[in-house]
């Protein structure tokens, strides 16, 4: 039931720029959940809301503001189960360092293990992205698009519930669906 | 991916009505079979033109329509509205406010004013012959302590009006009436006042139009690109910075030869913008900023657009600069309106 929360800060000068790649198939207890996005505040209480749900399995969360995360802790980090891209459509920027840290994702986490989260949908008055741009961005990559509100609680929550039951998808631990199967059915019913 | 932009390409004069996408829960056309065409085709807008330069009459008519602050709200559609009875809707209205007026409130030391409300027509305010005129509801103010030299003031002013707005007019029933943008320039509680009234008698719904810095985006690159004839005011844009303790507001001005240079190297179509000729437009002049002073602008909120054409705030706040490219702007912003009525 226990679970830890992992946070890089932003890369400091030039990085030796490596893939993200799949390690090989580890029977490991846990699962981790990584979410990238510019946000600060908001994707802290959204990991915290994760860990706090209630799960018979053990869920760690790694926080980073953009890819490629720093090489050298490459050998520490364990297999990343599920990458959550966060955009804000309040700001522009948010979009941007998204479309720039998937550059640093190995294909075969698009195999439904990349999930777009666009944030801040509550203040649709605030809107600084296009949202056909998004959209594009989730059928080019073949992920799913969610929207949430991280301001109120309670739809904080519900977020967390639902990446986690895709997380527990991705991870392989829900018999009979897999994380590909399910992206499809997320892809074709999402709008 | 190339999906067939058939609304805007239809030869309709003068309006390129864009599948404007909403964000999120608008139903989108879908077509199972074709998984790549799944997504509406990207906006496009016509260029806003300068009118037909019209007789000195029209433009004389319109002219205290400009450089005045105008607070936008989208109307829904007016039921039973009639044009040929815009007298006794005066009379109505008069009534209502001076009724509102001495409500419970203290009387005002030096005599009463006495409030005459005119509701007329503009006919010059529209798009096309299918469009609704628009209206103009003016309060005026008659000292009457002195009933001979009294001038009469207008204290406040509101206009509905419908500007290319097919969309919306084509599918109403016969008894409605389409005049979705409505601007106020007076104090709140007149605006009060004669949207109650209006509500009540016609079964409409005021809304307040705010402006998302993605539509402000589109403004200034729109109106960016006008050409203006006398040496005009440089181009501003006003950002807000969120989520610090004390508000700190940037203000990024522009010379408009040098803005209108960049717009030129940018638009492709003459006549005609795209949503990725806008995104160019602001990112050059982003990375601009960020070359000189390391700070993300698109990290930012747009609050305010200020151009040589008009200037426009997400308060939903407009002011006309030129008269030349009026009806352009109020295509545009009866557009907004509609999508918010939708």
């Amino acid at each position: 039931m226990g679970g830890g929360l992992y946070e890089t800060s932003l890369p400091q000068g030039p990085q030796k720029r490596t893939k993200l790649q799949q390690e090989s198939q580890k029977s490991f207890p846990a699962e981790l959940l990584e979410l990238v996005g510019s946000e600060g505040d908001f994707q802290q209480k959204l990991a915290e809301a994760i860990l706090q749900e209630k799960k018979d399995f053990t869920v760690n969360v790694h926080i980073a503001t953009s890819l490629p995360l720093p090489s050298e802790r490459d050998h520490l980090r364990p297999q990343i189960d599920m990458i959550v891209f966060m955009i804000d459509i309040k700001n522009k920027y948010s979009l941007k360092n998204v479309e720039d840290s998937l550059a640093y994702v190995d294909a075969k986490f698009f195999l439904g293990k990349v999930c777009f989260l666009v944030t801040g949908v509550g203040r649709v008055n605030c809107c600084s992205v296009d949202m056909n741009a998004v959209w594009k961005l989730g059928e080019n990559y073949c992920s799913p698009v969610l929207f949430c509100e991280l301001e109120l609680e309670g739809t904080r929550v519900a977020t967390a519930q639902r990446l986690l039951r895709m997380l527990q998808i991705c991870a392989g631990y829900v018999p009979g669906v897999s994380a590909l199967y399910f992206s499809t059915l997320m892809t074709t019913f999402s709008s | 991916m190339e999906s067939a932009a058939d609304g805007p390409a239809q030869p309709r004069p003068s309006t390129g009505r864009p599948s404007w996408g909403l964000p999120f829960g608008r139903a989108r056309r879908r077509s199972a079979l074709s998984p790549s065409s799944r997504l509406p085709p990207a906006p496009r807008r016509t260029q806003v033109k300068a009118g037909a330069a019209e007789v000195a009459e029209d433009t004389q008519r319109t002219a205290f329509l400009l450089r005045k602050q105008w607070t936008l709200y989208s109307v829904t559609p007016l039921y039973r509205f009639s044009e040929a009875h815009l007298r006794d809707y005066s009379r109505l209205l008069s009534a209502f406010v001076a009724a509102e007026k001495k409500k419970g409130l203290a009387v005002e030391i030096g005599g009463e004013l006495d409030i005459k409300v005119s509701v007329t027509s503009l006919p010059d305010l529209k798009g096309s012959d299918r469009d609704q005129a628009a209206i103009l509801v003016q309060l005026s103010s008659r000292s009457s302590a002195s009933p001979k030299n009294s001038e009469e003031k207008v204290i406040w002013s509101g206009w509905f009006c419908c500007v290319a707005g097919d969309e919306l007019s084509e599918n109403l029933p016969e008894a409605f009436t389409c005049l979705p943008l409505f601007l106020v320039n007076g104090a709140e509680s007149n605006t009060a006042i004669v949207g109650t009234w209006f509500q009540k008698t016609f079964d409409c719904c005021f809304r307040r139009l705010s402006l998302s810095p993605f539509n402000l985006s589109w403004m200034a690159a729109m109106w960016t690109g006008c050409k203006v004839d006398k040496p005009a005011s440089a181009t501003e844009l006003v950002f807000s910075v969120p989520r610090l303790p004390h508000p700190l507001h940037i203000s990024y001005a522009i010379n408009l030869e040098d803005a209108q240079a960049l717009w030129a190297t940018i638009q492709k179509t003459p006549g005609e913008i795209t949503q990725e000729e806008v995104d160019v437009f602001m990112d050059c002049l982003y990375s601009h900023f960020y070359r000189h002073f390391k700070i993300h602008l698109s990290a930012t909120k747009l609050v305010k657009v200020s151009t040589a054409v008009a200037s426009a705030h997400c308060d939903g706040i407009i002011k006309f600069r030129q008269s030349q490219y009026l009806t352009g702007v109020l295509m545009l912003l009866t557009e907004l309106a509609i999508c918010q009525i939708q």
